[in-house]
């Protein structure tokens, strides 16, 4: 779907990506369904690119961040990174490769191991890839630590003697540790309060630029995804429904799912109080998706029968603007559009 | 100007700990006029929500102690109160929401059982009468075919329809005062967009005053007429809402309103930040605790500023180094 012409420069492809999640019921827990958390999704990253992705909870944001690293084993599709197909690959085939990505996890809390020092969690993934002894290794967190804006006493002391955001910097000093080409961040500062928040988000834009990082930056917060992407998906129950750059996507938002997001973000200005269209409904169950748009079920939209059967998947209806070829989600000239688009795939 | 139903006065609370005992909200003073909503904002453990619930005195037992201070509902003093008087006022005249509202819900019970039960407690319904109120308060707070709904447990519903039903169980008796304790933090901006304006439409209808306990500014600026600011147990600054966005005065305010992004802040500049940590409540010191924070030293760290009306209706805590000009937006 979207094929880049510039293979090489492309630092992570997805191509059709799958992540379902086998349901067992009954006594003999026999297969019963699936959950389809992702389902098709295809996207590519280039090198030094941040790629935001949003949406409600439960649209497959995570799991996706998840499959990317293979945490998740994905159950149909390609990811590739610098070219290299790693989704059939064993762990033990991944493990020198995992220098090159990385993840950082929400829960600053959760995702430290509580009785090892802050030296130690640093300095595992260096462990765990044979990289150096003992003496450069320590050197290296120190230098790790002091670039994250810790002291260096911190190495000594563990997760608990810190703050929340302090232990976010740990969590990316770890991060950085590998010297990876991409991480991937799963709501990085949504634990944190607003005026630490900037601190991290400055600190990521800083190690971007310093390191060449590219990141795969997954929020719920759409201000906080366009101030550090470059280009923005926005996914809905499992499928990616519009992808621009990130200006773009909120000048010039081309789906309803995303006009609501936008709407609803509370603005923090009360002379810009409005009244403002207020989208009903929960995000519905990816375990018996609507046959049709997902969102137009939704929305009880008069051409949800329409969209049943019909290809939705993304269409260029503009340079670098995709947007899924929705009967329900879009104006009418830019379904038009869209269709003729999509027909000619 | 609109009467106050509620009034608090020097409100000192405090919990007992293993290192002694630790002052989390430190003299805390603020009113709610009738009928408006009243925003407390400030980041996790500057005391918000130990305030709010001082009020209706829910604290950690026996840790959490009210010290001193006066807590004035529609003209009588709440610490004063006896057992009873407590237990009619919660959930009958102050209705409380709290954050979660998987935790707020006892999973055991049908949602009808526990919409009755303050229906009965307070109003002196028969049950019969109290299921049937029930199935209307579920579709006043927008809960789609609430008769078949008043009988399913928290779990069978979304996170968005059980804070629904949180609301619908502190609004049961007709309260004065709703207490919101982050009611949609736990929620997707969508969800929350939906529970702010049924809040609103909630009050515009029965004309109750509200305290809406939060961490977003954006939450605050769309909903709330008065606001106040709490920073290190204290409160720092108190303005109506858009005074304090317009011209905040306090140092502590100014950048908290700047680190915010926002949509039309140009991408990947670099955002304001507040320098450093908020100490840890047992390092408080006695003085201004923003000024703590900057790492500055000198008198203002051991001398504890007046709370003073610097501009009408527009209160500080009166730093010398802390408060800034009119107009000053500056760092």
């Amino acid at each position: 779907m979207m094929n880049n012409e510039e293979g090489d420069r492309c630092l992570l492809q997805l191509d059709d990506l799958k992540m379902h999640f086998p349901l067992r019921g009954g006594i003999f827990l026999t297969k019963s369904g699936a959950c389809k958390a992702v389902d098709g999704i295809s996207l590519s990253l280039k090198k030094g690119e941040t790629l935001g992705i949003v949406g409600e909870s439960g649209c497959g944001k995570s799991t996706l961040g998840k499959a990317i690293v293979r945490l998740y084993e994905p159950t149909a599709g390609k990811v590739a990174i610098n070219g290299q197909d790693i989704t059939k690959m064993s762990q033990r085939q991944l493990r020198p490769l995992r220098r090159q990505f990385q993840m950082m996890f929400q829960d600053p809390a959760e995702s430290l191991n509580p009785r090892m020092s802050v030296g130690e969690i640093v300095a595992e993934p260096l462990v765990i890839q044979n990289i150096g002894n003992a003496q450069s290794r320590r050197e290296q967190v120190l230098s790790l630590l002091n670039r994250v804006g810790l002291s260096e006493s911190a190495v000594d002391r563990f997760p608990f003697e810190f703050s929340g955001g302090q232990r976010q910097r740990i969590g990316i000093a770890r991060a950085l540790a590998l010297k990876p080409e991409l991480i991937v961040l799963d709501e990085p500062v949504s634990a944190l309060d607003v005026s630490v928040q900037s601190q991290v988000l400055n600190l990521l834009l800083e190690l971007q630029e310093e390191f060449g990082l590219s990141y795969v930056f997954i929020a719920h917060d759409l201000a906080v995804v366009k101030h550090i992407s470059d280009r923005v998906a926005v996914m809905y129950l499992g499928k990616i429904v519009e992808l621009a750059d990130a200006d773009t996507i909120y000048k010039n938002p081309k789906h309803a799912y995303t006009k609501a997001l936008i709407a609803a973000i509370p603005v923090p200005d009360p002379a810009a109080r409005q009244q403002r269209e207020v989208l009903g409904g929960d995000v519905p169950s990816p375990i018996n998706p609507p046959a049709g748009s997902a969102f137009g079920h939704r929305l009880n939209h008069p051409r949800y029968e329409e969209s049943i059967g019909l290809d939705l998947s993304l269409v260029e209806i503009e340079p670098g603007h995709w947007v899924a070829a929705d009967p329900c989600c879009l104006e009418d000239e830019d379904y038009q559009r869209a269709r003729q688009l999509a027909d000619s795939q | 100007m609109a009467e106050n139903v509620l009034e608090l006065r020097n409100v000192v609370t405090a919990f007992d700990t293993e290192g002694g005992q630790l002052v989390a909200v430190d003299g805390v003073s603020f009113s709610v006029p009738a009928g408006k909503t009243v925003g407390i904002v400030g980041e996790s453990g500057c005391g918000k929500s130990v305030t709010a619930m001082s009020i209706v005195q829910l604290l950690p037992q026996p840790a959490g102690t009210i010290l001193a201070g006066e807590v004035n509902f529609c003209g009588e003093d709440l610490l004063k109160a006896d057992h009873e008087r407590l237990y009619e006022v919660r959930g009958g005249e102050i209705g409380v929401i709290f954050q979660e509202p998987m935790t707020a819900l006892n999973p055991v019970h049908r949602i009808g059982k526990q919409l009755s039960e303050s229906l009965i407690l307070h109003l002196g319904l028969d049950k019969k009468a109290a299921w049937a109120r029930s199935i209307e308060l579920l579709e006043m707070v927008g809960i789609p075919s609430p008769e078949l709904r008043v009988s399913d447990y928290p779990h069978q519903l979304s996170g968005g329809m059980r804070q629904r039903v949180v609301i619908a169980i502190a609004l049961a008796c007709n309260p004065k005062l709703v207490i919101a304790d982050e009611p949609t933090t736990a929620l997707d901006v969508t969800v929350q967009a939906q529970i702010l304006e049924l809040l609103s439409q909630l009050q515009k209808d029965q004309g109750m005053s509200v305290i809406l306990i939060t961490h977003d500014l954006g939450v605050i600026a769309e909903s709330c007429d008065e606001v106040v600011v709490m920073y290190g147990g204290r409160v720092v600054e108190q303005a109506s809402v858009y005074d304090l966005f317009a011209n905040p005065r306090h140092a502590y305010t100014q950048g908290l309103l700047a680190s915010i992004p926002r949509l039309d802040t140009p991408r990947k500049s670099v955002l304001k930040t507040i320098p450093g940590n908020v100490a840890s409540i047992d390092e408080f010191v006695p003085g201004c605790r923003f000024c703590q924070r900057m790492e500055r030293t000198g008198e203002t760290l051991t001398n504890r500023a007046d709370f003073i009306e610097i501009a009408p209706r527009h209160w500080v805590e009166n730093c010398p180094l802390c408060v800034q000009e009119q107009g000053g937006h500056d760092e």
